[in-house]
């Protein structure tokens, strides 16, 4: 039938336009880091002409991306590693073991996950001041590690919820303690859940600006968000060094994206919106 | 529910022991200064000044008397147009026309279409700073070449034009969310309702109000809240592209907040503006809460 045919020809168009209009201002962008430096007064439209790493290693060394890179993977690293196992236990805690106050406890843990940094911000930077903490990365990654329990006990929570009981208590008949049944049957089966949590929470750390930003003076201190906003300060035409830049600061979480992009897009729709 | 009992011989109070740890780290780095902020709010805090008096509710008089303050919040509320009303018009457009049919190759448009949800904000303030740039952006030279020059211009250091400039950044980063987000719930529509309205003579127009919309009114729900969230909460995007500039035409309450604060030393008319900020951000996410599946504050 023709007039589907048209239909469905348009509807294709409709798809691909809006993609490409996604598409093509960030890679527009990252494009430009493999531009060889005689190519840098190229039109930005035009290919360029063979692929160079030197913008990369210039951005790495003398723009200190590598060292930025460090910062990010360890207080991205900590405050996953650390906020999954703290959310496992209070989730477990909330969903299946006996836990007088409840009632009271899960709303004020959950509050965490409803405002912003800037409702905590200011009383932050006052108490790392005087814990003498400000430019180390425990400044960063301790709220962190509080904001994201936050929302990761909320996420374990509702998981641990739809486990039923007959198979808990059927653990518990078999000898197996609380800790035992904890590790042996619930986290096995919560793989899937637990994927999209750290996915979720490594996407937000590494993308984190205002705590690195107020916390951090220290250049060498800084996580690659606020060095590439600062490096942008310094070499605003340069497009090239700043696009390898911003390719640095891209690829691990692109990369993380495309690799579980299942688990990324279910807990984004879930509502798994950082308030 | 009996699965919160305890065992026999068991604690009552073993849940404590697996609360603790993350309990105790977000009470100190979370809650408690999130409290503090509401207290410092009360307080005359002038940076290094040795005296901090309660002094009541002068600091909120003084930030709603203070036009810098109305002027911020004037232009969250313009970019709530721009991060939340035009992406969920595209995205509600675009899952009409395309969600009623099986999208082959689907799966790959999802993943460019949610790309700028995983990306840093300042990576890409950095793209779009690029593409407004005057001389060299490719925003200007494509309206060059085109024979537009006349409507080239400095986007971002233009009174007129930086809001809008910064505002559509946000719409970029929002439409394929909302996008998504749409066309997964229109899987649950079922195609019965169409064809009946086809049948009855319905127009697209009419389908797509008395069909489409109340059939995506959880994930209509869901887009609007945390859209305009996220118009409320702007800074990481406005501290790359334009810090608020020219002037004070992108300034908002998050760089007004921070400004305040670390730049200018009034910690407690911050505080002040942090605690109003985090007061509707706290509403609107009850809201959220309500729409989301499972509601998890009913469940204890």
């Amino acid at each position: 039938m023709k007039p589907r045919a048209g239909a469905k020809f348009l509807r294709y168009l409709l798809l691909v336009s809006f993609s490409l209009l996604v598409f093509l201002p960030i890679t527009g962008l990252l494009l430009n880091a493999f531009r060889a430096p005689s190519e840098i007064n190229l039109n930005p439209f035009a290919f360029p002409s063979q692929l160079s790493l030197e913008n990369i290693r210039n951005a790495w060394t003398v723009g200190r991306f590598g060292i930025f890179f460090k910062n990010s993977v360890v207080v991205a690293l900590v405050t996953v590693v650390a906020s999954v196992f703290f959310s496992i236990l209070t989730g477990y805690a909330f969903a299946v073991l006996p836990l007088p106050g409840k009632k009271w406890l899960y709303p004020l843990v959950l509050l965490g996950y409803m405002v912003p940094f800037e409702a905590a911000i200011i009383p932050l930077y006052n108490l790392m001041n005087t814990l003498s903490l400000r430019d180390s990365y425990w400044a960063l990654i301790l709220p962190q590690i509080g904001l994201s329990v936050s929302f990761g006990t909320l996420w374990m929570t509702s998981y641990f919820e739809t486990i039923p009981q007959e198979l808990i208590d059927s653990a518990t008949m078999d000898g197996s303690n609380r800790w035992q049944t904890l590790w042996k049957i619930l986290v096995p089966l919560s793989t899937p859940s637990l994927t999209t949590l750290v996915v979720l929470i490594f996407m937000w750390t590494w993308n984190e600006f205002l705590l690195a930003l107020v916390m951090i003076q220290d250049e060498s201190m800084r996580t690659l968000p606020v060095g590439l906003a600062f490096f942008q300060g310094r070499y605003t035409s340069n497009v090239p060094l700043l696009a390898a830049g911003a390719l640095i600061v891209a690829v691990p979480t692109v990369l993380v994206y495309i690799l579980f992009q299942r688990f990324f897009i279910r807990g984004l729709l879930g509502g798994a919106v950082k308030g | 529910m009996n699965r919160l009992r305890a065992y026999p011989g068991e604690s009552k109070y073993q849940g404590l022991v697996y609360l603790l740890p993350g309990l105790a780290i977000y009470l100190v780095f979370t809650f408690w200064p999130v409290l503090q902020t509401v207290r410092t709010s009360f307080l005359n805090w002038e940076g290094l000044a040795p005296e901090k008096n309660f002094i009541g509710l002068a600091n909120y008089l003084q930030v709603f008397t203070d036009d810098k303050f109305w002027l911020a919040l004037s232009h969250n509320l313009i970019f709530i147009i721009f991060y939340c009303l035009i992406p969920i018009f595209i995205g509600l457009l675009l899952a009409s026309l395309l969600g009623r049919y099986p999208l082959k190759g689907f799966t790959f448009f999802r993943t460019i279409l949610f790309l700028p949800q995983v990306l840093s904000m300042v990576v890409i303030g950095v793209a779009w700073r690029w593409i407004f740039n005057p001389t060299f952006g490719p925003l200007n030279l494509l309206l060059r070449a085109i024979g537009l020059g006349s409507l080239a211009r400095p986007w971002l250091g233009d009174f007129a034009l930086a809001l809008p400039a910064v505002g559509s950044v946000g719409t970029w980063v929002q439409y394929g969310f909302c996008m998504v987000l749409f066309l997964a719930g229109m899987q649950r529509i079922s195609e019965e309702y169409y064809e009946a309205a086809d049948l009855d003579g319905a127009n697209a127009w009419q389908e797509l109000l008395f069909i489409t919309i109340p059939g995506l009114r959880a994930e209509i729900g869901v887009a609007l809240i945390t859209t305009i969230i996220a118009a409320l909460r702007v800074f990481d995007l406005v501290f790359v592209t334009t810090r608020g500039g020219p002037g004070e035409a992108t300034l908002v309450t998050g760089f007004l907040v921070y400004r305040s604060a670390f730049l200018q030393n009034r910690t407690g008319y911050a505080a002040a503006i942090a605690t109003i900020l985090t007061l509707i951000i706290l509403a609107l996410s009850l809201l959220v809460r309500r729409y989301q599946a499972g509601d998890a504050w009913s469940k204890t």
